[in-house]
């Protein structure tokens, strides 16, 4: 035990306690392309929000694609691990962090592009809600509003939910580190010593959180769905918005995971623990909701063709076979035929034909928030108001810089913190780890002796 | 701290130290046990007295509900604007609001409970750590034993096979 022990804090403590040059190498790379991001949005900020591609009509372009995006990658996490935890899945143990990172990460970056879209980011105080008698934003019935309760719920939930499990990791390297690291995770880990009423209250804990942070997860989705459906604009007020953007949301997320545990796996030397039944296990859960979101996508579509409302009809003709067809026939394919058969054949459902239908998963999901955005705004009712849309370098340079900046955040944690959960990894080697929910402690005290190891 | 303990590498060999000191007559406020993972399923890694937990989070959630709705009523109140039609205050919208406070009031009241509970707050120091618990060891002992007893806790720390005795004196960790 005390080999395997010392080789698995080995294994998942080196990233965190060793650094090499590639690192910080990769960090600057990735920093240069997160940072023009910025120069990008200085440059708006400095000539105005007129930089940007969006006008009448198509006032929502690649910001608020973004956004959705961005907010539905943030489930791949909290929710996913709340639902493995609540379910005792054992293969969830070196998955839990990485998922529970992405949501947070994720909500960061999503959380910012109503900001950009703004405009005028030092206004934003403006759409805070705060009671006054100034009437800034006195309208509690605005979903933008539902907005910012359900996304700053989730993301101090989510925050949380992360950081608990944390708290004896961090014990793990105060207790292995030296010096200045010593200093700072001793500070991180709140005085974590390992009693037994820690370990069952920080159990306890985890399970209340999970039970409450499935809800919030399932609500800020719906959320976000609902600032499309609230409003008259064709082939967003309809009641299937909200299961749809939470089950695409689910997918997405998913999606966004393989590729995360996939590029860990590599670079922090992580097979033994990121293993194929991992990928595996990802992979059909990826599958069931591929199945899912073209079961919407069909059902959506059906309703609108059938109802054949004229002004429906043309946002339905402009995506089938208009100007944004080539983007809904890639995002079917991205999204469905590529998928399905990769992870329906359990011959082809390998660790790198996962990674290639999650990639083809991140690349339809968004383009599917961009085909749900830009083509209604721009046939809206009155033809004689119909649009275009085409983005800007600002727009375009942001939306990389985004995606960079989520690389650079993940690099770093999995430099700072333990990226597999140290002590849920050691529990998962438990003789009794799996019936641990059900043992009750008197008869917990019958059985230990025989089930020692 | 003062403490006695042992160091053991397997958790059957831990749950015969902890029954050899309670067989000594330790006290159960004096028996100190410490792992770097959960052992629940082993009575000396059990911890049996119930958590108010489950309680004081709904009870935050209600308390959150309560100034999610007061935030949106009073706020819409203080300033009435009507749109489309809806009244100042309606229960639909105000419901969204009010369950994502709900939410939030239970997340953090579960919080802050383990924080209290578990002692992590106010943070402090740990009273005792070893290097043999990072490397998957598990520590039985016992702090602040009574001196009477102290011979008779060493010799049942060793009978249950431990790996070395150690002892901490006086305040130092």
């Amino acid at each position: 035990m005390e080999k395997t022990a010392s080789r698995i804090n080995d294994d998942l403590l080196r990233p965190v306690l060793e650094t090499s040059p590639r690192f910080y190498l990769a960090v600057v790379l990735v920093g240069l392309v997160a940072a023009l991001g910025f120069v990008a949005w200085g440059y708006q900020i400095w000539n105005g929000i007129g930089v940007a591609g969006i006008s009448r009509p198509v006032f929502w372009g690649f910001y608020i694609t973004n956004f959705v995006f961005w907010i539905g990658i943030s489930h791949a996490g909290t929710l996913i691990s709340a639902i493995l935890r609540l379910a005792n899945a054992g293969w969830r143990r070196p998955v839990t962090r990485c998922a529970e990172a992405i949501t947070v990460f994720a909500l960061m970056i999503g959380a910012m592009f109503p900001l950009i879209h703004l405009g005028r980011p030092w206004l934003a105080f403006w759409l805070f809600p705060y009671p006054n008698e100034r009437g800034l934003w006195p309208n509690f019935r605005s979903p933008l509003l539902w907005d910012f309760f359900a996304i700053n719920t989730y993301l101090l939930g989510s925050f949380l939910f992360l950081l608990l499990p944390m708290l004896p990791d961090f014990a793990l390297v105060r207790d292995r580190a030296r010096g200045w690291r010593q200093r700072v995770y001793g500070w991180l880990a709140l005085g974590w010593e390992g009693t037994p009423r820690q370990w069952h209250r920080l159990e306890t804990a985890m399970h209340i959180m999970a039970v409450l942070i499935i809800p919030v997860a399932v609500s800020v989705h719906s959320i976000v769905s609902f600032d499309f459906a609230m409003s008259p604009v064709p082939m967003w007020h309809s009641t299937i918005f909200a299961p749809y953007f939470v089950a695409g949301a689910i997918f997405s997320g998913l999606a966004a995971l393989i590729l995360a545990m996939a590029l860990l796996r590599k670079l922090l030397h992580l097979e033994e623990y990121l293993r194929t039944e991992h990928f595996s296990n990802l992979g059909k859960l990826l599958l069931v909701m591929s199945l899912l979101w073209f079961y919407f996508i069909f059902a959506e579509r059906l309703t609108v063709w059938y109802g054949n409302d004229p002004a429906e009809m043309a946002v339905f003709r402009a995506t089938q076979s208009g100007p944004y067809a080539p983007l809904f026939w890639v995002m079917v394919f991205c999204n469905f035929l590529l998928p399905v058969p990769l992870l329906t054949i359990p011959r082809l459902r390998t660790i790198a034909s996962t990674v290639v239908a999650a990639l083809g998963v991140v690349v339809g999901m968004w383009l599917e928030r961009f085909l749900i955005i830009v083509p209604a705004l721009a046939h809206k009712f009155l033809p004689y108001s119909w649009g275009t849309y085409a983005p800007t370098w600002v727009e375009i340079t942001i939306t990389v810089a985004t995606f960079a900046g989520m690389v650079l955040l993940y690099m770093l944690f999995a430099k700072l913190v333990p990226v597999i959960s140290v002590w849920e990894w050691k529990v998962g080697r438990h003789p009794l780890a799996e019936q641990r929910a059900e043992i009750s402690p008197a008869v917990a005290k019958t059985v230990a002796p025989e089930g020692s190891a | 701290m003062n403490a006695i303990y042992g160091v053991y590498a397997e958790p059957a060999s831990a749950q015969r130290a902890v029954e050899g000191l309670r067989a000594a007559g330790l006290p159960e406020t004096s028996l100190l046990v410490l792992s770097a993972e959960p052992w629940g399923e082993y009575e000396f890694g059990a911890y049996r007295r119930h958590s108010r937990m489950p309680w004081l989070a709904a009870c935050g959630g209600f308390l959150g509900g309560v100034v999610g709705f007061a935030l949106v009523a009073g706020t819409q109140q203080s300033w009435p604007l009507r749109t489309g039609g809806m009244p100042i205050v309606t229960l639909w919208s105000a419901g969204i609001i009010t369950y994502e406070m709900t939410m939030l009031g239970a997340i953090l009241a579960t919080v802050l409970t383990l924080f209290v509970s578990s002692r992590l707050w106010p943070a402090r120091q740990p009273r005792l750590t070893d290097p043999a618990l990072a490397d998957g060891f598990i520590v039985v002992g016992a702090s602040e034993p009574p001196d009477h007893l102290r011979a008779e806790i060493e010799r049942r720390l060793r009978e249950a096979g431990s790996e070395g005795i150690k002892t901490v004196p006086g305040s130092a960790c």
